[in-house]
């Protein structure tokens, strides 16, 4: 199984395949997603009933499926766990203000969670496959999930998988409320030296194409996916990883490389401390969500960030890893946890 | 008229349109201006909320906004009724 | 990968009873659940009919087993998913792995709603504990928690086609090995914010609904949970009532036409059926019975009759549409009619369309409108067909 492309619009300037040059930094608890000019991918007659996150995910989609040089995939399966933030808020507010009177069609149709996935089918005219899942942090693993099905059925050749999740004015004041964020000024570069509790908000839409066939230009193998919910503790985690890639024929030393998603809140780390000193002992570690910031999708950017340190064989130069130079990264090892409930582990590897 | 053409680009979130570019007796639905079955739910509302017409009959709908004109002599005569 | 994927149990609650044998009993003695609103509060009350449970929160946080204040959809679900596992017998369910495939379309939006109210006027007001489980994944943790159900659990969103989708994914991660049994399906409850959608739409019908009626107004909007527990050739075999229905074919096709319209030849739902034949294996010649979509909208019906006329070209099966009894339960429809569809195959039961007074013009077939015992029922086809232009028809079958 092979990522043939990718797409993503993320608070990094990830959108274009840039191969990761430059870091961007934020001061405080929100990062905001780095947008192209919609209208070199959509339609102006289009983009006027797409809300943002929908421009995003379809901008995202489009350059992947420009990149894999694909018209229309067999299937497209989509993954957001809060789904269209700004429409369900634009509607809800009209219909608290007037009382449920005088209430517009277009912002309720747009609310819908596979709005996203149904536009993206509907842009490029694809009667095929289209499915869209809604689990919190399991909201990307299982529709990568869908996909791979997919594949090894045979019911498709390619399928375009892709997570998006936005942050809204509205979304952000709640998720705050809720403690989950760091308060004061931090950048995000230092959300893993801050030892603090909470972390930073994040969004993105990353696009995969995923195909049973190789070809020329694919990123890497996408060898295996494995989610887990509440585990009971360390110890089980430590089982669940070893026997994931006990399933895949991996041993621990063939990995060079584990991503894994420290958020910077000092609580929920602790795991990844745990898991350095024990299974992932003298193992390469990479955070990430000092780049995009924490939400239920983030492990997509995770997948993007593998699946582009695969494809050159090394850790992009500007996240200033010593420790990996002059070693090319041949299997990467994906380990992400979404608030201690939903976790998640994916295998890649060179073509 | 060219009032109406200006509330009916914002309720259709016509960002790049301008009064001037809409001809008094241009199709608005299908050619033309290209809109569809959800902007003429808006376009009902529209309708209700600027000028207190309430088109009760949806099917009414491609016979009174096939253009400007025709949307701006249904309100003319119906704002008769109501007053 | 082709293993059969057998049903071991069905669960359901709904406007027109609260367990599969209250439904049942209802569908044979044609009692529709549309009415006035009770439970729920809209300043539509007067003028729009819903097909709501009748249970308030409190009955139903009873009769699931789950106190505190909890979103109607939970509660709903729950009651469905733990009648289809008690049916189910099974056993050992500790050492099986076991999945939770639920759907909706509102999640925790029942009590979103109440928590906007105060949060639009000030942003620090608002109870945190109404929003917390708004997100359709924390209404289906909120039920596999309670089920004890953790190997795998996700959500389905996909508008009216959501259960339908469920059902079939539970059934593909059987097949690919995954899990050992799942229970899938979906839940919708009553808000405010799908009512007031929808009538933005002008889709909804002011009396009672009547699908496939040539004077059809529109839907009625309904509520409820349907749940079916899939469980592979081997655990089948170790129940002690063995199994004798299968899910032969599915399909998931898109029909890319429009946000919320379908097409008038209604191409994805031609796809959508001929795909789930072609997956069972069979001709359209085998199907005894399709549960409609059939939601009474003058778009959904014509576009599903003409997509029916297509694919079957006159040899038509006997069909209705349960709407005519539940409403349209939206992201719940797919799995309430399912478990209709198994319960059609198992009792050897046609359900009638209710309410049809003038047969569409358009079609030249007519749904049936007596509800009918006795009859060889060996193939069921069951057609969700959503927003979005999401399209799924699933087939279930008795086993050989």
């Amino acid at each position: 199984m092979y990522i043939r492309a990718t797409g993503n619009i993320s608070p990094q300037k990830t959108f274009g395949h840039k191969p990761l040059e430059e870091l961007v930094s934020y001061t405080g608890n929100r990062l905001a997603c780095i947008e192209p000019d919609y209208k070199e991918f959509i339609d102006p007659k289009q983009i006027r009933r797409m809300s943002r996150i929908i421009r995003m995910a379809v901008a995202a989609a489009m350059e992947c499926l420009q990149e894999a040089g694909l018209a229309k995939p067999d299937a497209i399966v989509t993954g957001t766990a809060y789904g269209c933030l700004e429409d369900t808020n634009s509607f809800l507010s009209k219909m608290v203000e007037f009382n449920e009177e005088l209430l517009t069609p277009t912002a309720f149709i747009q609310s819908t969670h596979n709005t996203i996935g149904a536009q993206i089918g509907l842009m490029l005219q694809c009667n095929n496959y289209n499915n869209a899942f809604v689990h919190r942090g399991f909201s990307f693993e299982s529709a990568l999930l869908d996909g791979m099905m997919l594949l090894k059925e045979n019911d498709a050749s390619t399928v375009l998988v892709g997570a998006i999740d936005e942050i809204t004015n509205s979304s952000h004041t709640i998720l705050n409320r809720l403690g989950l964020y760091k308060q004061g000024p931090v950048s995000n570069l230092d959300i893993f030296d801050t030892k603090t509790k909470g972390t930073i908000a994040g969004e993105g839409a990353a696009f995969f194409l995923l195909a049973t066939e190789p070809s020329a230009t694919d990123y890497a193998k996408l060898d295996g996916l494995h989610t887990f919910y509440k585990p009971a503790g360390t110890a089980e985690i430590e089982k669940q990883v070893l026997s994931f890639l006990t399933k895949h024929s991996v041993d621990m030393n063939d990995i060079d490389l584990v991503i894994t998603g420290r958020t910077g809140n000092a609580g929920t780390d602790r795991i990844y401390d745990e898991l350095a000193a024990t299974i992932f002992k003298n193992k390469v570690l990479l955070d990430y969500k000092n780049l995009c910031g924490e939400y239920p999708t983030a492990a997509a950017f995770a997948m993007w960030l593998g699946a582009n340190i695969i494809k050159s064989g090394t850790v992009p130069a500007v996240l200033n890893r010593s420790d990996t130079a002059g070693k090319k990264i041949v299997r990467i090892l994906i380990y992400n946890q979404h608030q201690g409930i939903h976790h998640s582990l994916s295998l890649l590897s060179a073509c | 008229m060219s009032d109406l053409k200006t509330q009916i680009i914002a309720q259709l979130n016509l960002q790049d349109t301008k009064p001037e570019d809409i001809g008094d007796d241009q199709p608005l639905f299908v050619e033309g201006l290209g809109l569809d079955s959800i902007d003429a739910l808006e376009l009902i509302v529209l309708l209700q909320q600027q000028y207190k017409i309430k088109l009760s009959n949806a099917e009414d709908g491609p016979k009174v906004f096939q253009t400007v004109r025709t949307m701006a002599e249904y309100i003319t005569a119906h704002q008769a009724q109501n007053a | 990968m082709n293993q059969p994927v057998f049903i071991a149990g069905t669960g359901i609650i709904s406007a027109i009873g609260n367990n599969v044998a209250e439904c049942l009993d209802a569908l044979e003695n044609g009692r529709a659940g549309m009415g006035e609103m009770h439970h729920f509060n809209s300043v539509h009350k007067e003028r729009l009919p819903v097909a709501e449970v009748k249970l308030a929160n409190d009955e139903l946080a009873q009769l699931a087993g789950l106190p505190g204040i909890k979103s109607r959809t939970a509660l709903l679900s729950l009651v469905a998913a733990k009648e289809a596992l008690q049916n189910a017998g099974i056993t050992d369910l500790a050492h099986l792995r076991t999945g939770f495939i639920s759907a909706t379309s509102v999640g925790g939006m029942d009590k979103t709603e109440d928590f906007f109210t105060r949060f639009l006027a000030d942003n620090s007001k608002g109870k945190l504990r109404d929003v917390v489980n708004h997100e359709c994944g924390s209404v289906t943790e909120l039920v596999a928690d309670a089920l004890g159900i953790k190997d795998y659990i996700s959500t389905i969103s996909t508008a009216c086609s959501s259960s339908a989708n469920a059902v079939f994914f539970g059934a593909r991660l059987i097949r690919h090995d995954i899990v050992d049994v799942v229970v899938a399906g979906g839940t919708d409850s009553m808000t405010r914010f799908t009512l007031n959608g929808f009538n933005t739409l002008m889709i909804l019908d002011e009396q009672f609904c009547q699908p496939f009626d040539e004077n059809r107004r529109g839907l009625n909007l309904g509520e409820g949970a349907g749940y079916v527990v899939l469980v592979s050739e081997k655990v089948a075999a170790t129940l002690k009532n063995k199994p004798g229905i299968i899910l032969s074919g599915y399909c998931n096709a898109n029909d890319a036409y429009h946000q919320t319209a379908s097409s008038p030849d209604g191409i994805g739902s031609y796809l959508a059926m001929s795909g789930a034949l072609k997956k069972a294996g069979l001709q359209t010649t085998d199907i005894d019975y399709i549960n409609l979509h059939g939601t009474g909208t003058q778009n959904n019906d014509i576009a599903e009759g003409t997509a029916i006329r297509r694919l079957f070209e006159d040899r038509y099966p006997k069909m209705s549409s349960t709407k005519t009894f539940t409403g349209h339960t939206l992201g719940a429809s797919g799995g309430i009619e399912a478990v209709f569809s198994v319960l059609a195959l198992q009792h050897g039961i046609i359900y009638p369309n209710l309410r049809l007074q003038t047969p569409m013009v358009d079609l030249p077939f007519v749904p049936e409108r007596e509800f009918l015992k006795n009859v060889e029922v060996k193939h069921v086809l069951s057609n969700s067909f959503g927003f979005g232009g999401n399209c799924s028809s699933l087939i279930f079958s008795k086993a050989e």
